[in-house]
């Protein structure tokens, strides 16, 4: 069982947990995830290490309230236990060599790329990031990327907040005026990283993306998040996530996301009730 | 003493009738009543020099139990079997007797064997049924305060264990997933082996005070070197299996609806997804295809019956004859209306909008045998045809997991990724590292691997006392 330390709402759909999970704080770094199973009926869900500290023994986790087993994980609060919860799992992102680099964010993808811009940032890499939201309400860590990066640009879909439009038109603009960036890294929806990619692939600069497929043990004992990197199938959860963006096959990704997309709404709906 | 039952034939296991179990997840076999168990025990001829104890991997004193079912005494009978095997309510159950243990009986020679795996079955099931059975027979020894650390709960996991435990080691079992057993709870279905049974069992290990540790991953959560150089584990018993998925490498596998038989399994067996009030969703067509002719294919092909799918095939490329199934598998997936394709191989899986569409197949025939014995199969030129199916579950074989290996400097392993362990001791490359079960041989048997847990744990005590 493992406690929550602490519990804030980031916005009306993203939830911040601090967990007690010390063997998991001892050893995790940026880039690798926990699965998590709420109570005894639930699935097991991954979920990236957002923060995490060794002393104290805790790890923190962001997550949108998407589905059923995400609203259940939303509805324990503080005090209250995560009945499993396992890690740290996949490769470590691997940062070194990297000393100017643009770190793109889309929507709760920012949580996940926030270790990594942390991490560079602080190891005194040039490090821009693009944080991308559709509206203002959905904002989330700004401070934290604001104060770990050498330039923040916030974007919404909708000018709400930032400047309005999407994170390719702002990295488009950036390579354009001579950013002249060694590596980028993409992470937030499956589309978005496909898109950055197919850009970055233009000028040539190193892309690497964090992949999300369907998981189920995280330990490469079933094949369930295989996905085709250079022609060749990888497990998402021990070969990365982190893979490099223009070798990766999205629209395959895409198609495997949407397996249980009839029963994952069906399961939400009656759970929240609507249906 | 009464005469001995010369019927020529074992006593019948009563059995859910196969259009009414092919519906449900309950148990096939619903076990032997006193008087079943006792006409067969009364087949034994006690014969004095035992061929049975030789053909048991863990060579558990048969004709002995049996006597002791005879005299109806069953506490009696479960101390000798517990003597050498930790796990006999699995055992009885999931081992291939027909290979093992009653394929040199006396009785086999002019009728059937004496139901050896049924009556271990029976005093195992009579005991765990008793109200707070938990302790187990064996005396505990003394405290040796020196602390071992077992990687993986299956079956060699939790046979090394409970021995470590009676000689007066601190046994901790660390296990990845969030339940303890191993491939008794994610691979192998409630109705060959009702996860009731194995609960039990680890609870009975957990009384005798082995610890176990879920949720931990060894090679990520904290390493062996860790658990030895940092933690005070004297030794480490690595049981972690085979379970990493072998794919075909066809075009198609990567299709929604193509299911390799670990995740299908894993989704039925340990997440529960038959049962709607678990949320772990599964998707299983109209038609499904099961690619393979060992239990692991007949266990997934008899899932996907059970959740609802109209037709399943099973498809493999060699004949019966040379299927790695249990006989008596393979005659219960027929029972319950599985097809079966032999001499069949899959080339492409066909897709439309990113889902299974069908399978297009070739006929194969045999030709004469290969290095290992087994008739190679060749493909029937222009024999290509399409399978109608709507999802496909891959079920040709697994290899071990390169976590560990990965992450332990200097432990030696073959080609195949198995660690390279004495076959008497389980001793590895590195001296207190201890390796056996299917991690070691590649997936195998369940009693294989228990028994490769109990001879890595004399060894390892051999090893501690020096």
């Amino acid at each position: 069982m493992y406690k929550i330390l602490e519990k804030k709402n980031l916005n009306n759909e993203v939830v911040y947990m601090k967990v007690a999970a010390p063997a998991v704080a001892k050893k995790c770094e940026p880039g690798q995830f926990i699965i998590l199973r709420a109570n005894e009926t639930g699935e097991r869900i991954p979920l990236t290490i957002e923060d995490y500290d060794r002393k104290e023994g805790w790890v923190s986790i962001v997550f949108q309230k998407v589905g059923k087993s995400t609203y259940i994980l939303g509805t324990l609060n503080e005090g209250d236990y995560i009945l499993d919860f396992v890690g740290p799992l996949g490769i470590a992102s691997h940062t070194e060599g990297m000393e100017k680099v643009c770190v793109i964010g889309g929507g709760l993808g920012c949580a996940i790329a926030f270790p990594q811009a942390k991490k560079l940032f602080k190891n005194g890499a040039h490090v821009d990031i693009i944080a991308g939201f559709r509206n203002k309400s959905l904002v989330i860590l700004e401070d934290e990327m604001k104060s770990n990066s050498t330039n923040y640009y916030l974007m919404t879909d909708d000018g709400s907040a930032g400047e309005k439009g999407l994170v390719t038109a702002k990295l488009k603009e950036l390579i354009e005026n001579g950013a002249n960036y060694d590596t980028v890294i993409a992470i937030g929806p499956v589309i978005m990283m496909k898109f950055v990619s197919l850009l970055t692939k233009e000028y040539g600069i190193r892309t690497i993306v964090s992949m999300n497929p369907i998981m189920i043990d995280g330990t490469g004992m079933c094949g369930g998040c295989r996905l085709t990197v250079d022609g060749q199938t990888k497990f998402a959860c021990v070969d990365g996530p982190d893979f490099d963006g223009h070798k990766v096959d999205f629209d395959g990704v895409l198609q495997r996301l949407s397996m249980y997309k009839e029963e994952e709404n069906h399961q939400c709906n009656l759970f929240r009730g609507i249906e | 003493m009464a005469k001995v039952n010369m019927t020529p034939v074992k006593t019948k296991m009563p059995e859910q009738d196969p259009n009414i179990r092919n519906g449900n997840f309950l148990e096939v076999t619903t076990g032997y009543t006193p008087q079943m168990a006792y006409d067969e025990a009364m087949r034994c001829l006690n014969c004095k020099h035992k061929p049975c104890v030789a053909g048991c991997p863990v060579n558990i004193d048969i004709p002995n139990f049996i006597q002791s079912v005879t005299q109806g005494n069953i506490e009696e009978a479960y101390e000798i079997i517990t003597r050498t095997n930790s796990l006999p309510a699995i055992c009885g159950r999931v081992c291939p007797q027909e290979s093992q243990c009653e394929l040199p009986c006396v009785r086999g020679i002019k009728g059937e064997p004496v139901a050896i795996g049924r009556l271990e079955r029976y005093v195992a099931d009579y005991m765990l049924a008793k109200d707070n059975f938990t302790t187990d027979v064996t005396k505990p020894a003394t405290k040796k305060n020196k602390k071992i650390a077992i990687v993986g709960s299956g079956p060699s996991g939790l046979a090394a264990a409970s021995d470590l435990c009676d000689m007066g080691y601190d046994v901790t079992i660390f296990e990845a997933l969030h339940k303890a057993g191993g491939v008794l709870v994610y691979g192998i279905p409630e109705f060959r082996l009702p996860k009731s049974i194995v609960e039990k069992e680890i609870e009975r290990l957990k009384t005798k005070g082995v610890n176990i540790e879920l949720n931990m991953v060894i090679g990520k959560t904290i390493s062996i070197e860790e658990l030895h150089d940092n933690e005070g584990f004297e030794a480490v018993f690595v049981g972690t299996g085979a379970g990493l998925p072998n794919f075909m490498n066809i075009p198609g596998e990567n299709l929604n609806g193509v299911y390799s038989a670990n995740e299908f399994l894993t989704r039925v067996n340990l997440m529960k997804a038959y049962d709607p009030s678990y949320d772990t969703p599964i998707y299983f067509g109209s038609h499904v295809a099961v690619v393979g002719g060992g239990n692991v294919a007949m266990d997934a092909a008899r899932a996907a019956k059970r959740l609802g799918a109209e037709h399943v095939s099973i498809v493999y490329r060699r004949s019966e004859q040379e299927m790695p199934a249990r006989v008596e598998e393979v005659h219960h997936a027929k029972e319950e209306g599985i097809n079966f394709h032999l001499l069949t191989n899959p080339t492409q899986i066909l897709g439309e909008k990113g889902w299974v569409k069908g399978m297009e197949c070739v006929k194969m025939q045999l030709s004469d045998p290969g290095t290992d014995g087994r008739r190679r199969p060749v493909v029937i030129p222009g024999s290509e045809y399409i399978l109608d199916t709507t999802s496909v579950i891959i079920a040709i074989g697994t290899s071990p997991n390169p976590l560990i290996k990965s992450t332990t400097y200097g432990l030696d392993t073959n080609k195949w990724g198995c660690i390279i362990a004495d076959t008497e001791t389980g001793q590895t490359s590195i001296p207190y590292i201890f390796a056996g079960g299917d991690v070691v041989t590649g997936a195998a048997t369940v009693i294989l691997a228990m028994g490769a847990g109990k001879k890595a744990a004399a060894a390892i005590d051999k090893y501690l006392d020096k």
